[in-house]
């Protein structure tokens, strides 16, 4: 480098994360330098995404900034005229079993308390939502229209424009080897290439943020598994929600699957396996398409016919009780952590973004601080909190 | 399209003879579409049966209503899709059936109803030793050493025969006559070597079956008549061939512009004539074979460019191709495509030294199709794949380096072996294999000016062989042993010396018809010569006496010649061996005679620079290169943002086609390609349906 740049702030990672963090510090008049290992942005876990984002969590934090999340992406064309390809259809829970029933509805007074668009409809409401549903044993299911649907290469490729238009710098194929701590504050980041300086450094690096962490000698407890992802041919539109199944598959192997078509038309779909898959590994294995047939087919039988294009494996950086990690490092002034996203980084993203830019702007996360603090790098990791609906 | 009453009054495409292709009779059946009844033959595939009907648009693409008509007729793209009930289907992997309701696909399809959940089967896994995927001369030939050894093979292939592309090939082969069956036709070797695979107790053949993904957990899946199931191999030979490269250019992506493979497969397979002019562009082997194929058939063939300086495939191609009077512009390129729903207009031009079209050399010409045959990229993306996942893989034929089906049937050998050595079977490879394979896959050398050759004899051969080229069959033709080649080498060139019996098995066997018989002193009186030519074109134009436009080596015209007698070759009944009487002072200037004449084009439209903004680069997603273009221009670098932005890539064929004509708007922009990062692969080949996966029996 021939002079020494000053950065306000570094973000280490382009992905569903750092694209938005980075957009929102720029919309604050920061200079802004991204980092990231590959080769251009969203080229991690962002692009394995499926794209559904939701705000009908059970988790407050989760509730409150996926609110966020789908404000920015619904209102996106309006403010900077791209398309994001976001399809307003909401999210569909079908069910077919009195467990199912009981789980859902157990947590609707907790959603509604939050004002979120959600209720249990009857077998004849979801039949009419998803033309060619199996009805045989259909109980009924939550619908809530408030949520949608997003293309997460658009997204990303939209932020990662939006921020370069607002003077954002972005180097790829630049991994971070080392960060640059003096007298207990944060200086810069170092990659193979050079020594870039800035005072705050947001470490937003999803399935390496525990590697990040470690260079500034912080133990982030975030281990990434992973699950496998498809795509089909565009078909005409024939369901607009997206649909989550959480029985637990008959073949032993899947947690719950979800699914959506996109506004290609194309179908969209992915399985939680009962047995995490942990590690780094994202290429395809021949067992993902036999169990997740079955399963779409016997939720969707006309899904039978349709072309399965492509297949994929994505990470899932999770931590140890399932909820995501925003805050600030106290022993390292101006590090601070937005990683875990639990595979949820992409719904969370925007939220995520505009709350730690405010955190890092003005010392506020932007979101009710009570709910924030949930999210403290410093809680109690082992202590049972589980989240009635991941 | 030439329509032809067939033997019951009937309109048809389809040949009704062919010189060299058997033309059985096979069953009728009926199917519709877009509710029109119509005829087909059992066993063909959809697109064959539309064709045949007239039929060469499939449908319109979503995004702008672009009719689609066929691409690669090989499964790999997805440009022929039809519904069949409702049900999207490749029109060229489909069988028709009798009954069947086919529908063009307009825009996206909606997806149809099912009455009931069906039952689900479980998905199989076969273990084997060997995976040999392709069941082309190198595939085969791998199989056939592997099963002597009696090493557990998987053979799969995606056709529903053996032999790959040479089931095409209607031509005789070049080659070593010892090694790779040269002399031979293309057709004929296929059922060579499937004879060969027979009673090969340890090898299982497997057709109709695509080898449409590899897996981490080391398997691989494939698809098969409906139905998916996966092999677990110890070691797996990829010998998926080569597919065809692309020329982008305006209109490139009409109905009726497709693969000089595609058409070969149509025409010489399925026994269509889908057109009545042919433009080609390409000089190499396989544009210069497939116009001989399309003048075999009857079909016009209008003009050839190519855009170097001269021609790229053997000599011997060539010139028969120029005998037969078709014109071939070197240094020229196709600018444009044009026709509202179909083909019906091409524009050429002359091009500089870096390849640009000059002004003012347009020329434009009529023509219902154009081949595009500029040059074949291995297949070898499983490959790499199966090797990143730790599989023991090799490659041979098309999929490791591209060359003639010789080579591959060697290099196939060759694979086999070492495959076999490699999971613990004691057997050499003879080091002679390897340098026989290495001649094969030589390019073609040095290439001299043809001086006849005169001999005291009163009759003997004229060879006109002048390029260095891997063939010998002419010397073990000859039953006098009087042609040799001199030196180790059958690149060498072959020479005559000693007795000439006038037995004409040299004409017969010479795989480029550059091989003529002179009797110099026929007739004395009339100052005549009789020259035996080899003719391979419908033997109805051959009529004793009939007055003939006798042309050079390379199709210039000499004169005139009369036709006094033709026979079937000794050694090869496909090929006619013409006696035709000549003046002495041009007898040893003929090698042939045309049955065609050349047209001049008129003049063109205006001319474009290289890929102009509006030509379609991606087929599936219908991505034109202004769009790639302005992408690259604000500094995108990895396709795989183009994929996300502009969808490059994304659509069925998975980027096959315009990941090169993408990297050449890079280079073109100036770009290094060291900083463009490719896409990723990722499964599958081929898209497969659901049902598939669940193990849901094809209903159909």
């Amino acid at each position: 480098m021939a002079k020494r740049e000053i950065y306000d702030a570094i973000v280490i990672g382009a992905g569903s994360v750092g694209l938005p963090s980075a957009y929102f510090l720029t919309l604050e008049g920061w200079k802004v330098l991204v980092l990231d290992g590959d080769s251009s942005p969203g080229q991690g876990q962002n692009k394995a995404a499926i794209g559904g984002v939701r705000a009908t969590h059970s988790d407050p934090a989760k509730i409150t900034l996926c609110l966020d999340s789908i404000d920015i992406f619904s209102s996106w064309k309006e403010r900077h005229g791209t398309d994001l390809g976001w399809i307003p259809g909401g999210y569909c829970f079908p069910v077919y079993r009195r467990t199912e029933e009981r789980i859902l509805k157990g947590i609707l007074p907790v959603q509604k308390s939050y004002k979120l668009e959600i209720d249990w409809q009857g077998p004849e409401f979801i039949k009419k939502l998803i033309s060619g549903i199996n009805e045989k044993g259909l109980r009924g299911g939550t619908f809530s229209p408030g949520d949608g649907q997003v293309s997460p290469l658009k997204a990303a490729a939209a932020f990662w424009k939006e921020s370069r238009d607002r003077g954002a710098e972005y180097r790829f194929k630049e991994p971070v080897t080392g960060l640059v701590i003096r007298g207990g504050r944060i200086k810069g980041v170092k990659t193979a290439k050079g020594t870039y300086h800035a005072d705050v450094v947001l470490n937003a690096a999803g399935a390496n943020a525990r590697e990040i962490g470690l260079m500034a000698g912080i133990d982030i407890p975030v281990v990434p598994d992973s699950h496998e992802a498809g795509i089909s041919a565009p078909m005409e539109r024939f369901f607009d929600p997206l649909i989550v199944d959480i029985r637990p598959g008959p073949e032993g192997k899947t947690k719950n699957f979800y699914f959506g078509q996109n506004d290609r038309g194309q179908v969209i779909f992915c399985y939680t396996p009962i047995v995490p898959i942990i590690g780094t590994n994202r290429s395809c294995t021949s067992e993902f398409m036999p169990v997740i047939a079955r399963r779409l087919i016997d939720l969707i039988p006309r899904l039978e016919n349709m072309l399965i294009r492509r297949v994929w494996r994505g990470l899932y950086p999770m931590t140890p009780d399932g909820i995501i990690i925003l805050d600030r490092i106290h022993e390292i002034g101006g590090l601070f952590l937005a990683v875990g996203m639990c595979g949820q980084g992409f719904m969370l993203g925007p939220g995520v973004g505009r709350s730690m830019a405010s955190l890092i702007v003005r010392d506020e996360p932007g979101i009710d601080p009570e709910v924030f603090s949930t999210l403290s790098f410093y809680r109690d990791f082992y202590t049972k909190r589980e989240e009635a609906l991941k | 399209m030439i329509k032809r009453a067939d033997a019951n009054g009937v309109e048809s495409y389809r040949l009704t003879s062919h010189p060299i292709l058997e033309i059985e009779e096979r069953r009728e059946i009926t199917f519709s579409f877009n509710g029109r009844e119509m005829k087909a033959y059992e066993g063909e595939v959809i697109t064959t049966a539309l064709f045949a009907n007239g039929i060469k648009v499939f449908g319109h693409h979503p995004r702008d209503n672009a009719p689609q008509g066929i691409f690669c007729v090989n499964g790999q793209c997805s440009q022929c899709m039809v519904l069949v009930d409702g049900i999207p289907v490749k029109g060229c992997m489909t069988v028709v059936t009798p009954g069947m309701r086919i529908e063009s696909c307009e825009g996206v399809p909606e997806l149809p109803m099912v009455g009931r959940i069906p039952r689900f089967g479980e998905i199989p896994t076969i273990e084997t030793e060997v995976l040999v995927i392709g069941g082309g001369p190198a595939g085969v030939n791998a199989a056939i050493e592997l099963g002597r050894l009696g090493v557990e093979t998987l053979l799969v292939d995606d056709k529903n025969e053996l032999g790959g592309k040479l089931t095409l090939q209607t031509h005789t082969f070049f080659g070593s006559r010892a090694d790779c069956y040269a002399g031979t036709r293309g057709i004929e070797i296929a059922g060579i070597l499937a004879g060969e695979l027979n009673g090969l107790e340890s090898v299982t053949v497997m057709l109709d079956a695509t080898a449409v993904g590899g897996f981490h957990d080391k398997k691989v899946g494939l698809y098969r008549k409906g139905g998916y199931l996966l092999v677990r191999p110890r070691a797996v030979l990829v010998a998926c061939g080569a597919r065809e490269k692309t020329l982008a250019f305006p209109g490139c992506d009409l109905p009726g512009v497709y693969g000089a493979g595609a058409f070969q497969t149509i025409l010489n397979r399925d026994l269509i004539r889908p057109t009545e002019r042919l433009f080609i562009v390409g000089g190499g082997n396989v544009g210069l074979i497939t116009g001989y194929h399309a003048i075999q058939a009857g079909i016009k063939v209008v003009g050839l460019v190519e855009a170097l300086p001269q021609c790229g495939g053997y000599k011997v191609h060539l010139d028969k191709l120029s005998r037969l009077g078709v014109p071939v512009f070197t240094s020229h390129t196709v600018i444009r495509a044009e026709g509202r729903e179909e083909l019906e207009r091409i524009t050429i031009a002359a091009v500089d030294e870096a390849f640009r079209p000059i002004g003012g050399t347009e020329k434009a010409y009529e023509v219902d199709t154009l081949l595009i045959a500029v040059g074949l990229s291995p297949v070898n993306e499983l490959y790499e794949k199966l090797t990143g996942f730790g599989i023991d893989c090799y490659t041979a034929g098309d999929a490791e380096e591209i060359a003639e089906a010789s080579a591959a049937i060697f290099s196939g050998k060759i694979t086999g072996r070492r495959i076999a050595r490699a999971i613990g079977y004691d057997i050499d490879i003879p080091e002679e294999w390897e340098r026989t394979a290495e001649v094969l896959r030589s390019k073609p050398g040095w290439t001299g000016a043809y001086e006849p050759q005169k001999h005291e004899t009163p009759i003997y051969p004229l060879i006109r062989c002048v390029q260095e080229i891997p063939c010998n069959p002419c010397v073990e033709a000859c039953a006098r042993q009087s042609i040799k080649i001199p030196g180790d080498s059958i690149m060498d060139l072959p020479v005559f010396e000693g007795e000439c019996t006038g037995c004409a098995r040299c004409v017969a066997a010479c795989p480029g018809l550059a091989i003529n018989l002179i009797q110099p002193g026929y007739n004395t009186e009339r100052g005549t010569s009789l020259l035996v030519l080899p003719y391979e074109l419908d033997d109805g134009d051959l009529v004793d006496g009939r007055i003939v436009k006798t042309v050079d080596m390379e199709g210039n015209d000499v004169g005139s010649g009369r036709i006094v007698a033709f026979r079937t070759s000794h050694i090869d009944d496909k090929r006619k061996l013409v006696s035709v009487e000549v003046p002495k002072t041009e007898a040893f200037d003929v090698a042939g005679f045309t049955v065609l004449a050349g047209e001049e084009g008129s003049g063109g439209t205006g001319l474009d620079e290289p890929i102009p903004d509006e030509t379609i680069v991606c087929r599936c997603e219908r991505i034109t290169a202004g769009e790639v273009r302005a992408e690259i221009r604000a500094g995108v670098r990895d396709m795989n943002i183009l994929k996300a932005t502009i969808r490059t890539g994304m659509g069925a064929c998975g980027g096959k086609t315009c990941t090169e004509l993408i990297l050449r708007l890079y280079r073109e922009e100036g770009v290094d390609l060291s900083e463009v990062t490719l896409p990723t692969n990722r499964p599958f080949v081929a898209e497969v349906p659901l049902s598939a996966f669940a193990g849901i029996k094809a209903r159909k």
